[in-house]
């Protein structure tokens, strides 16, 4: 035999050996059937439609993140201004990037700028406000809303990650999707139940302390606002909050009750260091509570605070509902505690949930699908049936219509196959229905490169050549118009991965693989086939095609 | 070079054979389904054109009677529930309890699991629209859908959770708690994988796939005792339905993905007019992307035609169709350029069919096969991919006749025209082109 052909041929049998190393011997050598049958389950990653589970795409609300830094600005502001005796009239929020300071004394002007442009110059920019003399318009910088944005996203993704990492999923992927950047993509495989995870997701997504105005509680939303004749006081706004009853379950329902706190909280989630449910009442095994812990930054501002507001009520607010306003009654510095109707089971959620960090905004629910176990099941059923189907009637016809060609092609249609799925095993590549039917197709397409090469072939013989040198002339002219159509179609797969999500990519993903093993099935194996074919076949014999 | 021969000239079928048998080889009896073709293509363009004339004002009459294409969830937003019974559900007492719950313009659509139409089925598709993009929960139309289901065919045993309803973490907590494999407090793990077990005979194995009729059955999973069976008994009951597909989306969400739809295809179709522009000429690429772009739009009038729901799928299927039908128009496109190569002096349109004929060949038998297996796809896919190989199977019949019937004609018609307004202008016939 040509030695280039041996070389070939060893070459092949090398691909086809490591290919199916790598389906299923990896990661333990099987040594029996069932062995052999989890190293490939193992190998093929599934994607959601196809192994049931949960899908979510959640959009962070980051300009809630912008308008908490405000918030705290003006705080700040109020404080330091203060402290540093620069009189003035009144700190306003304008909007969410807008702070407002009316009539500064005009001695202070140049401290007061000098003050803003060293402490805080990187994130806010002072200028005179229009209509207001000695007054000043602090703006936040498009800089730091684009940071603010950023670090908001990137503590939202690794939040979610760690919770979602509480339910015990197996490869959950949570990520940032689509072009807003503000979405983030949740999948999680084998959770059948979208409420439990959207719970933990976002239970305690907010928690706040803040102070509350005296006069409180009241049971609706007017009469709260009676003392100031029906409106807000600057800087504080209306929140409800649960009955402090301790009632037995079952009873009446909660009523709503409303308090007047303060806008900007002296403590978010973001200072939280830990979290911890303990016993409240050592005599009562059923009721919890969740001890916290802050970190030592909060607790410098925490620590003054409690101690100027003792005897007012500190709202603990949760998701902008209070869930508790026990009374402070002495300075509290990092360590705290929230109490409340809380069975084991809530307790330990909550406690779980602010041990994972807190999320810094609001999220809202753009998409949620789940595929239930049954449907994946019966997807995987269909799938493999057709493909298996589809398989055999493309192999029938190849034999009837191109006869030991035929054969040449078939054996090339499953090597094909069989390199798609070892390269998706070894990119880690998901397979879903969608992709299964890419599988179809590159079946369909796949031997489409074979019909090429056996008319061109079929054309060469009609035209008086001999069998190899139609054979080798046929996969000559032919190869062009091979990647020339397989090219066309890769660079729809390509938009396809770039625009789809999940089953789509997957879809994407298995065509082009499919296809490009194609060109090296089609053209280098089958036609090596033939070399061998031809080099045991006697010169003027026919050739079978 | 002995034995070669050019092709002869159209109009002398079968002669090269003959001639060739008694030269090298004995080559051959092939089975072949198109021996020496020689149809003149460029003549019967007009009848494909009047085809897709009339398939083109069919579907779009369609869309446009219905007020446009039929976008499914993707696109239009809106909650859409898969649900499987153990029986039949009459749709009439479905759609009364949907409309106590304030659902009654919710669509109902009976899944059917193969292609063909007519067969009775167990499991609904139940389509409820998001009107507005107010801020109520996402999932409130679910949980809607789900009060309509319980009304009907809810369990009537009070306190005990539906076991064909139930998620993996509840039937994990409720063996936990009683423990009656006796395994004491720290057995957590072993209860969730009996709990799975559980459920994975449930959704994998039992006759309904995703419903269990008998609690009873249980007793066949591995690693279930009696004791286990009866404290599943004891704490579920037995629903008759099962959901087994939910899907949730925000109806802002849906209109920007139509609109990324429309760009990426618009984007696909700009890179492929590029590449082909640049292997062939600039009136190829555009030939080609008309027709591919009349293959879309032609599907999309079947789609319309035949009430099939525009999903994403559905635009994946459109975009492969896209690149598939490139393919065809690209085998026979690159025939005519190296025809060109070979016979200068041949006329266009003559060498154009002379392409054609010789493609034939693989021009059918490539797109049959191919059609073969989408069609197995659409019969046997299931329901999930039915509205993507529907796409693929028209995509295909469509794709592969537009190549010679509308894409070769129009490039052939251009030369023409092209010739004919160079000659009117200089007098001479001009020095052609190579390709």
């Amino acid at each position: 035999m040509n030695p280039n052909l041996k070389w070939k041929a060893v070459f092949i049998v090398f691909v086809i050996l490591f290919s199916i190393y790598l389906l299923i011997g990896w990661p333990t050598f099987p040594t029996s059937v069932a062995q052999i049958k989890d190293n490939f389950n193992h190998q093929i990653k599934l994607g959601l439609d196809l192994q049931g589970g949960t899908h979510l795409i959640i959009q962070v609300q980051v300009q809630d993140a912008i308008a908490q830094e405000t918030d705290q600005m003006v705080d700040r502001l109020n404080k330091q201004l203060r402290d540093k005796s620069i009189p003035f009239e009144e700190i306003r929020r304008v909007d969410d990037t807008h702070i407002l300071v009316r009539n500064i004394d005009s001695t202070q002007s140049a401290a007061f700028r000098d003050f803003i442009t060293q402490q805080y110059g990187n994130y806010w920019d002072a200028s005179s406000a229009t209509g207001e003399p000695s007054g000043y318009m602090l703006t936040l910088r498009q800089s730091a809303i684009a940071s603010i944005q950023e670090s908001t996203m990137n503590q939202s993704k690794e939040t979610i990650e760690r919770r979602i990492n509480q339910l015990g999923l197996t490869e959950p992927i949570v990520q940032f999707h689509g072009r807003k950047d503000n979405e983030i993509l949740i999948q999680l495989p084998g959770e059948g139940d979208p409420l439990r995870a959207k719970k933990i997701i976002q239970v305690g997504g907010q928690l706040e302390l803040r102070l509350v105005h005296p006069g409180g509680p009241f049971t609706s939303q007017a009469e709260a606002l009676a003392p100031t004749s029906g409106i807000l006081p600057p800087g504080a706004e209306l929140m409800p909050g649960k009955n402090e009853l301790r009632s037995t379950p079952g009873a009446v329902p909660a009523t709503e009750l409303w308090y007047i706190v303060d806008r900007a909280p002296i403590v978010t989630g973001k200072d939280l260091r830990t979290a911890q449910e303990t016993h409240s009442n050592p005599n009562n095994p059923g009721q919890w509570q969740v001890n916290f812990t802050l970190s030592q930054e909060a607790a410098k501002r925490f620590g003054p605070f409690t101690e100027q507001n003792i005897g007012h009520q500190l709202a603990i607010v949760l998701e902008h509902k209070i869930e508790s306003a026990p009374n402070i009654n002495g300075k509290i510095e990092d360590q705290g505690m929230i109490e409340g109707n809380f069975s084991q089971e809530s307790a330990h959620d909550l406690a779980l949930v602010l041990r994972a960090g807190a999320l810094p905004a609001d999220i809202k629910y753009l998409e949620q699908r789940t595929v239930g176990p049954s449907l994946g099941q019966d997807s995987i059923r269909h799938g493999v049936q057709a493909s298996i189907l589809s398989l055999v009637v493309v192999m029938l016809f190849m034999v009837f219509y191109y006869r030991l060609s035929g054969a040449n092609a078939v054996l090339a249609l499953i090597l094909n196959l069989l390199l798609l799925l070892a390269a998706l095993s070894l990119f880690g590549a998901t397979l879903t229905l969608p992709g299964i039917a890419g599988v179809i197709l590159t079946i369909g397409m796949g031997v489409d490169s074979n019909v090429l090469v056996f008319e061109r072939v079929r054309e060469e013989l009609r035209n008086g050549k001999s069998a190899a040198a139609s054979v080798d002339a046929g996969f000559d002219k032919a190869f062009l118009t091979i990647i020339d159509t397989h090219v066309t179609t890769v660079v729809s797969a390509f938009f396809l991965f770039w625009f789809g999500t999940g089953p789509i990519k997957g879809f994407a993903v298995t065509l082009t693989v499919g296809l490009i093993a194609n060109v090296f099935t089609a053209i280098f194996v089958s036609k090596t086939i033939f070399q061998y074919h031809l080099s045991k076949m006697e010169r003027q014999a026919e050739l079978s095609i | 070079m002995a034995g070669y021969h050019p092709p002869g000239p159209s109009g002398a079928p079968g002669t090269i054979g003959k001639r060739l048998e008694s030269k090298e080889g004995k080559q051959n009896r092939m089975i072949e389904f198109f021996k020496e073709p020689n149809i003149d293509w460029m003549g019967k363009a007009k009848y494909f054109y009047a085809l897709s004339a009339i398939l083109l004002l069919i579907g779009w009459f369609s869309i446009w009677q219905k007020g446009g294409l039929y976008y499914g969830i993707d696109f239009k937003g809106g909650t859409n529930v898969d649900v499987r019974f153990a029986k039949a559900p009459t749709v009439d007492e479905l759609r009364k309890s949907l409309t106590v719950q304030g659902l009654g313009g919710a669509e109902i659509q009976a899944v059917s699991d193969s292609g063909l139409p007519g067969q009775a089925s167990n499991e609904v598709l139940i389509f409820v629209e998001q009107k507005g993009s107010d801020d109520q929960a996402i999932d409130s139309s679910k949980a809607r859908v789900l009060s309509a289901l319980n009304a009907i065919y809810g369990v009537s045993d009070t306190g005990k959770a539906d076991f064909n309803l139930a998620p993996l973490n509840s039937l994990a907590a409720i063996l936990n708690q009683k423990d009656p494999l006796n395994l004491g407090t720290s057995a957590g793990d072993r209860y969730t994988l009996l709990a799975k077990k559980l459920l994975d005979y449930r959704d994998k194995v039992a006759s309904g796939l995703g419903l269990v009729t008998d609690l009873s059955e249980l007793s066949r999973v591995d690693g279930s005792t009696p004791a286990v069976v009866s404290v599943v008994k004891d704490n579920f009951s037995v629903g008759p339905f099962t959901i087994r597909n939910t899907e949730i989306v925000g109806p802002k969400v849906g209109a920007e993905l139509k609109w990324q739809a429309i760009w990426v295809t618009l984007f696909a179709l700009a890179g492929m007019l590029v590449y082909i522009a640049f292997r062939f000429e600039w009136v190829f690429g555009a030939a080609a992307v008309l027709a591919v772009f009349h293959d879309v739009l032609i599907t999309l009038g079947f789609f319309s035609l035949l009430h099939f729901e525009i999903s994403l799928t559905v635009i994946a299927a459109l975009l492969t169709l896209v690149g598939y039908s490139m393919n065809d128009t690209i085998v026979i496109f690159d025939r005519i350029r190296e025809n060109r190569r070979l016979l200068r002096k041949e006329d266009f349109a003559v060498l154009v069919n002379k392409s054609i004929n010789q493609t034939l060949s693989r021009t059918i038998l490539t797109s049959g096969l191919t059609f073969l297996t989408v069609l197995v796809l659409f019969l046997m896919g299931g329901q999930v991919l039915r509205a993507f190989s529907f796409a693929l199977v028209v995509g295909i019949v469509v794709g592969t006749y537009s190549s010679f019937g509308i894409a070769a004609p129009l490039v052939v018609f251009w030369h023409h025209w092209r010739d004919k307004s160079e000659a009117a202008g200089s007098g001479s016939q001009p020095a052609r082109k190579p390709a």
